[in-house]
């Protein structure tokens, strides 16, 4: 019990103090005791244009994974519902599983193998075809539908996982007084299955809404690393806390940047759990 | 158990007296669940090949499934004395062996003791974590507090800052702990058993479902990071695996410097990065079969106890 709660401690409760170097003009020399200048650091963020870009990418990108992402895996927890043959059944779902612990990094060097520019598999058929190469890294037009299929590809078949055990907890009575009155498997899906997932989804969706101001750091910065033809899309407050810390060496601006993050954040995890535990109070983890 | 018996016998019936449409939506549905799987293994296919291809066939006809010619050069370069694989290979195992470890121990313990009912203060405990969950100062102070207790440019940077110990793992034990009825605690008090022997030898092996698991999620969040090193690591004597992959283009530059000095005209840079990927990937690939089980297991427990 110690170890944890002093590892939280020092983790967690011990760097509220530093939240005052938001309000500093931070130096090294001086340390958290650096001068005040009240809001200064969050006027010369809100005034900047990467502001408003920043905060628009994370939650455009998170939207974008959390909809099609969570429409996606409901489908093939269903569709794996329906199948009967079970090696068939588990050795699709450790392969869908597979891509979910695989890190980032070599994610991203699959990608580079298969958009890259001159030796990239999409390319080759391209030429081959007698197209011309598209340089897919240095137009951010491509990347919104190019993150949308990483993320469906790396956490689909993770995701489903718990759509998939909460339609095995659907009693099975249903299903057979449903056949019995002559339901088709399509009805079966759409007035049972669907409507008892309901709860579980919504929970899920609720967590997920409430982490929509976080980006996923080891995705976006494995992915787009520093390459600033994609950064007006792909941009995130996560990779943008880090690039003013370790650019600018300015801690009090990207510190102020990390409160503002920190705070909407909070707001919003607080929120959706609170919703969560009054709606679903078998749902709620805490 | 009857009426699973019931339900397996209605749908054997089922196949028999399959319509046209049945059959049709079933041929959909494997369908999709097969291409679906396809795609989740292909590129890694493409990375195994490409790493056996020969270097020369790779810059003339791009990456592809079919190489001209299969050649090893690429993983006899990553396992040259002159690499820096093997090394970073050891920090890694190092550090997600031992930080796997402490951090499912430490997550036991506390798990164990908020779901103890002896534990006074475990309401207020349980806030004390989960105010963590929801609010986190930012990289900055992690990164100030990292340095101020040692955590820089060390191996422990890569174990101890953000990794050791996660408050929602502490959850899913809690909310297991609990489903344990409490008379076993009670007679194993009247028996004379301590808090900790309590703890360790009756509590923890019937926790080992749920600590497989967290200690599945652990160990890959240990080999899998590289934020870590990111932040935190300037020697690259103390990169971990995955950053070195990160940083592989330098290491691919040296390589060829000193390729050009030796006879090898070409050095192989491509296929030296997809194999330097398989060699990451490999002991996930090999524990597959166990993480994979271990891992559905633990999520159903999770959500569905959750």
């Amino acid at each position: 019990m110690l170890p944890a709660a002093l590892y939280t401690f020092v983790y967690c409760y011990c760097s509220l103090p530093y939240l005052a170097i938001a309000f500093e003009d931070y130096s090294y020399k001086t340390g958290i005791m650096s001068p005040f200048v009240g809001l200064k650091n969050f006027e010369y963020f809100f005034s900047s244009t990467w502001a408003w870009a920043v905060t628009r990418n994370t939650l455009v990108i998170n939207v974008l994974f959390l909809v099609p992402g969570t429409i996606f895996a409901v489908l093939l927890a269903i569709v794996l519902n329906e199948v009967k043959a079970k090696k068939y059944l588990k050795v699709s779902q450790s392969t869908m599983l597979f891509p979910y612990f695989i890190s980032w990094v070599i994610v991203s060097y699959m990608l580079q193998g298969i958009l890259g520019t001159d030796t990239g598999l999409i390319n080759n058929l391209i030429v081959s075809s007698g197209g011309e190469r598209i340089n897919f890294y240095s137009d951010a037009s491509y990347w919104y539908p190019i993150l949308l299929v990483l993320n469906l590809w790396k956490s689909t078949g993770y995701n489903s996982i718990v759509y998939l055990a909460a339609i095995t907890g659907i009693d099975e009575g249903l299903y057979e007084a449903a056949y019995i009155d002559g339901a088709t498997r399509f009805q079966r899906i759409r007035y049972i299955t669907l409507p008892l997932l309901m709860p579980t989804v919504c929970i899920m969706t609720l967590m997920a809404v409430g982490r929509i101001f976080y980006g996923d750091f080891g995705m976006m910065y494995a992915i787009v690393r520093d390459n600033s033809s994609l950064m007006p899309i792909a941009e995130v407050i996560d990779t943008y806390v880090y690039r003013t810390f370790k650019n600018t060496g300015d801690p009090s601006l990207s510190m102020a940047i990390g409160l503002y993050q920190s705070i909407v954040g909070f707001i919003l995890v607080f929120t959706s759990n609170w919703i969560v535990r009054r709606k679903f109070p078998d749902g709620a983890l805490f | 158990m009857a009426a699973s018996a019931n339900a397996i016998q209605l749908r054997r019936s089922n196949k028999i007296q399959k319509s046209t449409g049945e059959k049709v939506s079933q041929f959909f549905i494997y369908f999709f669940i097969t291409l679906f799987a396809l795609a989740c293994v292909v590129p890694f296919i493409l990375v195994l090949i490409v790493s056996f291809s020969e270097e020369k066939s790779i810059t003339i006809n791009g990456y592809s499934f079919f190489p001209d010619g299969w050649s090893t050069a690429a993983y006899e370069l990553l396992f040259a004395p002159s690499s820096s694989v093997p090394r970073a290979y050891g920090i890694t195992i190092f550090v997600t062996v031992v930080g796997t470890v402490v951090a499912t121990l430490i997550t036991f313990g506390a798990g164990y003791t908020l779901a103890n009912k002896q534990c006074r203060y475990r309401n207020g405990l349980s806030l004390y974590f989960y105010i963590t969950m929801v609010f986190s100062a930012g990289l900055v102070p992690w990164y100030m507090i990292s340095q101020i207790i040692g955590c820089y440019n060390n191996i422990w940077a890569l174990i101890v800052p953000s990794l050791l110990f996660s408050p929602f793992n502490m959850f899913l034990v809690r909310n297991f702990v609990r489903g344990i009825p409490d008379a076993l605690n009670e007679s194993a008090r009247i028996d004379g058993a301590g808090e900790v022997r309590i703890a360790f030898t009756i509590y923890l092996p019937l926790c080992l479902p749920v600590l497989a698991t967290i200690a599945l999620f652990y160990a890959i969040g240990y080999w899998n990071n590289y934020f870590n090193s990111v932040m935190l690591i300037n020697d690259q004597d103390n990169y971990s695996l995955q950053m070195l992959l990160f940083n592989i283009q330098s290491e691919i530059t040296a390589m060829s410097r000193v390729a050009q000095g030796a006879t090898r005209s070409n050095p192989p840079g491509e296929s030296f990065k997809m194999a330097a990927c398989v060699v990451t990937m490999g002991p996930i690939i090999l524990l597959y079969p166990f993480l994979q089980k271990y891992f559905v297991k633990g999520m159903v427990v999770g959500a569905v106890k959750g």
